[in-house]
Parts: C-alpha cells; sequence; structure tokens
C-alpha cells in the first residue's frame, strides 16, 4: 500500500503533492530539474479565454517571510494552452487541474467547457480569488451569492470535477464555502493570496506597479491553517490546501486541519526541487509521528 | 545544466562603496561556458530573506573551478551576504539564462559599455573577446569616483574610458557623451546596465549590430513566476522573460 495515496474528486493522487497555481508556468521549467510524473498533481497557470499581457513591472517585492505578487493573470490565452501547453504535459503521468479565470461568468464558462475536455485535465481550480486583475478574480469570491452563481455556471458545462479557490481577504470564509457546496462544487481550494503592500523606504510610494498585490509564503501559513480549520468542519466536500508551504512537517499541518491534499507554491521560487523534495520526507515525517498513513492524518486537529 | 547547491567563498573583498567582489568554488562552474550569464543565490539557510537574488556571472575560471561574482548592497540580502566570509558557503543556483553571444572576428572592432553593477558580466566576455583577436574599446559609466571599479582590470583588454555623473573621475556625464567623442563606429556593441542606458546606447548606435542585457526584479529565476517580463518592440501584448529569454537580447528585441 502506498501510504501518501489518496483520492479526490477526480483525482487519484499517488501523493499529496503538487505545485499550486501560477508557481509552476506550465510546468516545463521545472521539467529541466525533476520528472514531473513524480508529482501527486500540477495546478497549472490560469488560463484565461483571450491571452493577458498582465500588470506593469515591478511585480513582484519581498516581504519579510513572504512575497507579494501583482502579476495580474498573465497567460497566452486557451487556445494556445489546449494546443501546446497541455499537449506537451501529456507526456508526464501526471493529472492536471486545470485553474480557469475571467472576467464575467461567460468568460469562465468558456474557458471551463473546453479545457475540461483535455485528456490531461482531471479536475477544474475555479480561480474567484486573484487579488491582482480589475474585473472578475476576487470580485466573484467575496460575495457567496456571487460565487455560488458561478460555480453552478461553471458546474454545468464542466466535463470534470470542480475545485473553488477561496480567498481570504473575505470577513467569513465559512459563508463562501457552504455557497459554493451548495451549488455543487466538488472541493475546495484555500487559500488564495492575502492583498497586501510594501512601500519604498526612500519614495513612502508603493513597490509594485500595481500597488497592491498578493501575500504569499511561509508569512501566511497560520491564516491559511485558521481558516481550513475553520471551514472543514461545516463542508462535506474536501479541501486542498495551500498556504506557505515548504517542508513535510508544514503538508503534515494542513493535513491535520482538514485538507485532504496540499498545494506548494512560492516555495518552488526558492528551490526548484521542493515538491519532490517534500515527497521524498513525507513517509519518513509520518512515521516519526506515529502514522502509516496520510488518511489517518487528515483531521486529526479537530479529534 | 543547471546545478543547485552549496559553494564555498574563497574572497570576498569591498571593492568599491557598497560594491563587494566574491569568488566561490564548486562544481557549478563547469556548466559555466559564456560570459553573460547569472546565478540566483540563497543568502539565508531560512525563510528570512525568502527569495533568491539573481547576481551576474563576473569571470570564470575553469582550472580552478572558481567563478567571480561582482555585486552592490541594496537591501537586505546583499546586506547578509556582504557579511559572508570566506570558507563560509551560499546556495547557488545556476547558470541561468543566456549570456552575450562571442563574435569572434579577428581585428574586428567592438565596444563594450556598462554602468554602474551591470559592469561585471561585460569582463568575462571582454576576455573571450580580446582572446579572438577583437579590438576592444570599453567604456564604464558611474555616479561617482568612490562607485568605479574594474578600470584596470578592464585595460587589459582595451582602450578604457570611465564617466562619472557628477565628474569627479574620468569624462563628466553619461556613457553616450563618451560615445559621442569617438570618431569611428564598431562593428558590433555589446551593453550591460540600466534600462535608460540601454535605450540611449541603442539610440546612438542604430545602423550597428548589438547585445543588451537587461536587469529586471525576478521571482524563480527559471522563467515561471512572470515576475520580470519585459514588453517588446513588435508590441501587440508580446513579451518577454529577462531570466530566461534572456538576460541578454539582440538590440531592437525590448521595447
Amino acid at each position: 500500500m502506498n501510504a501518501l495515496a489518496t483520492q479526490l474528486p477526480g483525482l487519484n493522487l499517488r501523493n499529496p503533492i503538487m505545485p499550486a497555481s501560477g508557481c509552476f508556468g506550465f510546468g516545463q521549467e521545472y521539467a529541466k530539474f525533476y520528472d514531473l510524473s513524480v508529482l501527486g498533481a500540477i495546478m497549472i497557470k490560469a488560463t484565461t479565454e483571450e491571452s493577458r499581457f498582465g500588470n506593469p513591472t515591478p511585480r513582484v517585492a519581498e516581504t519579510s517571510s513572504g512575497m507579494l505578487n501583482a502579476i495580474g493573470l498573465q497567460n497566452p490565452g486557451l487556445a494556445h494552452v489546449l494546443e501546446h501547453e497541455l499537449p506537451w504535459l501529456e507526456q508526464h503521468d501526471v493529472p492536471i487541474i486545470a485553474n480557469v479565470a475571467g472576467s464575467e461568468v461567460e468568460d469562465y464558462v468558456a474557458v471551463a467547457r473546453e479545457i475540461s475536455q483535455a485528456p490531461n485535465v482531471h479536475a477544474l481550480e475555479l480561480n474567484i480569488s486573484c487579488p491582482n486583475v480589475k474585473c472578475g478574480g476576487i470580485a466573484f469570491g467575496t460575495d457567496p451569492e456571487i460565487a455560488a452563481g458561478l460555480t453552478r455556471a461553471v458546474k454545468e458545462v464542466s466535463s470534470v470535477p470542480v475545485y473553488v479557490k477561496l480567498s481570504p481577504n473575505v470577513t467569513n470564509i465559512v459563508d463562501i464555502a457552504k455557497a459554493v457546496e451548495q451549488a455543487g462544487a466538488d472541493g475546495l481550494t484555500m487559500i488564495n493570496t492575502l492583498l497586501g503592500m510594501r512601500l519604498h523606504e526612500k519614495t513612502g510610494k508603493p513597490v509594485l506597479a500595481n500597488k497592491t498585490g498578493g501575500l504569499s509564503g511561509p508569512a501566511i501559513k497560520p491564516v491559511a491553517l485558521r481558516m481550513i480549520y475553520e471551514v472543514y468542519p461545516q463542508v462535506s466536500i474536501p479541501i486542498i490546501g495551500m498556504g506557505g508551504i515548504q517542508d513535510a512537517q508544514d503538508v503534515i499541518d494542513f493535513l491535520s486541519v482538514g485538507a485532504s491534499a496540499v498545494a506548494v507554491g512560492t516555495a518552488n521560487f526558492v528551490d526548484p526541487l521542493v515538491c519532490p523534495t517534500i515527497i521524498e520526507e513525507l513517509p519518513e515525517r509520518l512515521a516519526e509521528l506515529g502514522y502509516t498513513s496520510i488518511e489517518e492524518v487528515i483531521g486529526r486537529a479537530h479529534r | 545544466m543547471i546545478h543547485t547547491g552549496k559553494m564555498e567563498i574563497v574572497r570576498h573583498k569591498e571593492i568599491a562603496r557598497d560594491v563587494f567582489e566574491m569568488t566561490v568554488i564548486g562544481q557549478h562552474t563547469t556548466a559555466m561556458n559564456q560570459p553573460g550569464q547569472f546565478v540566483h543565490i540563497k543568502v539565508s539557510g531560512h525563510h528570512e530573506p525568502l527569495l533568491r537574488r539573481p547576481i551576474s556571472i563576473c569571470s570564470i575560471d575553469q582550472d580552478t573551478l572558481e567563478f567571480t561574482m561582482i555585486y552592490r548592497v541594496d537591501g537586505r540580502g546583499t546586506k547578509l551576504l556582504s557579511e559572508k566570509r570566506p570558507g563560509d558557503t551560499i546556495d547557488v543556483m545556476g547558470p541561468l539564462g543566456n549570456g552575450f553571444p562571442v563574435v569572434a572576428t579577428p581585428d574586428i572592432h567592438a565596444w563594450l559599455i556598462g554602468g554602474g553593477i551591470g559592469v561585471p558580466p561585460l569582463y568575462e566576455l571582454a576576455k573571450r573577446l580580446s582572446e579572438s583577436g577583437v579590438k576592444l574599446t570599453i567604456v564604464l559609466g558611474f555616479q561617482s569616483a568612490d562607485d568605479v571599479f574594474y578600470e584596470e582590470q578592464f585595460r587589459e583588454f582595451g582602450e578604457t574610458y570611465v564617466t562619472t555623473v557628477d565628474g569627479s573621475h574620468g569624462l563628466g556625464g553619461f556613457v553616450t557623451d563618451q560615445m559621442a567623442l569617438f570618431e569611428q563606429k564598431p562593428a558590433i556593441y555589446y551593453s550591460c546596465g540600466p534600462h535608460a542606458m540601454l535605450h540611449a546606447v541603442e539610440k546612438a548606435l542604430p545602423d550597428v549590430p548589438g547585445y543588451l542585457s537587461y536587469e529586471q526584479r525576478m521571482g524563480c529565476g527559471i522563467g515561471a513566476c512572470f515576475a520580470c517580463v519585459c514588453p517588446t518592440t513588435t508590441g501587440g501584448g508580446d513579451y518577454v522573460k529577462v531570466c530566461s529569454d534572456g538576460p541578454v537580447f539582440p538590440a531592437g528585441v525590448i521595447a
């Protein structure tokens, strides 16, 4: 038996580790460092119907134990992803979770309908929480009714299970989680980045051209753990957890509060080999804690 | 091949105001075969500061497996780096990016134009072009006399001119002011420095083939995060990533 195996809607994972959307491109850069088939899954960069250039630079700024980004959903557009990126990924035996973004409900629906039919796309991640775009993104993720409406519309057209990526930039994340569950979401991914700002020390002006950006990295791990801890007992759909994961113990922490699998984001920028390293170290860490499978760890903070 | 892992510092000293020269030793060096590439350095073993720092490769010695970097202290990361001592190790990822093509046509005349912390990658390039018999004219621009470094080292490879913005050393003004004084244009030019300087250099040599190395704030350093994109002259939302498509681009590519 594989101690790391786990099953989620649409996803038969050999291990619970996957790179988070936006932190791994479409995989090609990391394939220079290791065989992508070792991963549980890959969450590819957000795809919109048309290509997007994104925001002006500077787009990233380092902060205490974290970083801000305001990339602005730069991507080559749906057609390119379908013709080039996804076929390239097919050479690797790894399920793809396609992150779907847009400005209007119709955009999400159009991308979801087509991308969910790609042979290696096993699930969608609905991006209703990107803080760096003027329309869409986070606007859909802060109101339970709007989030539910979008989830319903995408569920109608998707050929694969739909996970909704929740924003932490809300007063009550449980309300949003319950609303999208009722609307038919098959799972949740949480959390996206926290809205933040950094200033130039000399000028007092924001460093990012977009002024604000999404905070990620180890700095946000406590927020992510708290939010998953709150949502887990209130929903019956599985959660993929993310927010500052860097090592095997971080993974254990996320599983403990209720995540069934995890995504690693910012840490890929620091160490391109972080995902395979965690996959290698996780069985040992489980054994040290006296467990034989990750299933035993999921939700233990609540018991 | 891109190496990741520890390298040992063998020499480290301040060579101008807030500018440090660091030489490290290790297997990474074996993969360094072109001038103008960079390495991505993690200055601490913890997550503070979190990200790596991109630093250009200044010179490469395959015999000793050493390579040298020159960087300016400009924040927390480089401050911590400057406190490292010979014998300490640093986590290096590299070499990364695409360097300068060494156009090795003997007796042609090339200009090398560097600005501030853009000067270092031109050093390995000067070494190689000079070995190939290319005649070099080198122009190095700095803010002030206290900031000048490697003037003597470059002199070994060709006529070297220094400009300072405040006029405290060499010609007062910018590198383009020095370039305007030369009577003949080169067959090719290479440049590295701030974006504004590269634009000015490009404008001053419109009919000459050139290669420009760009600086840009980076995240991952390998092309995955889209932090360091630059729009291209073709417009229409076309872009390049400085870290993995560059940092060196032919003149006329970046808007």
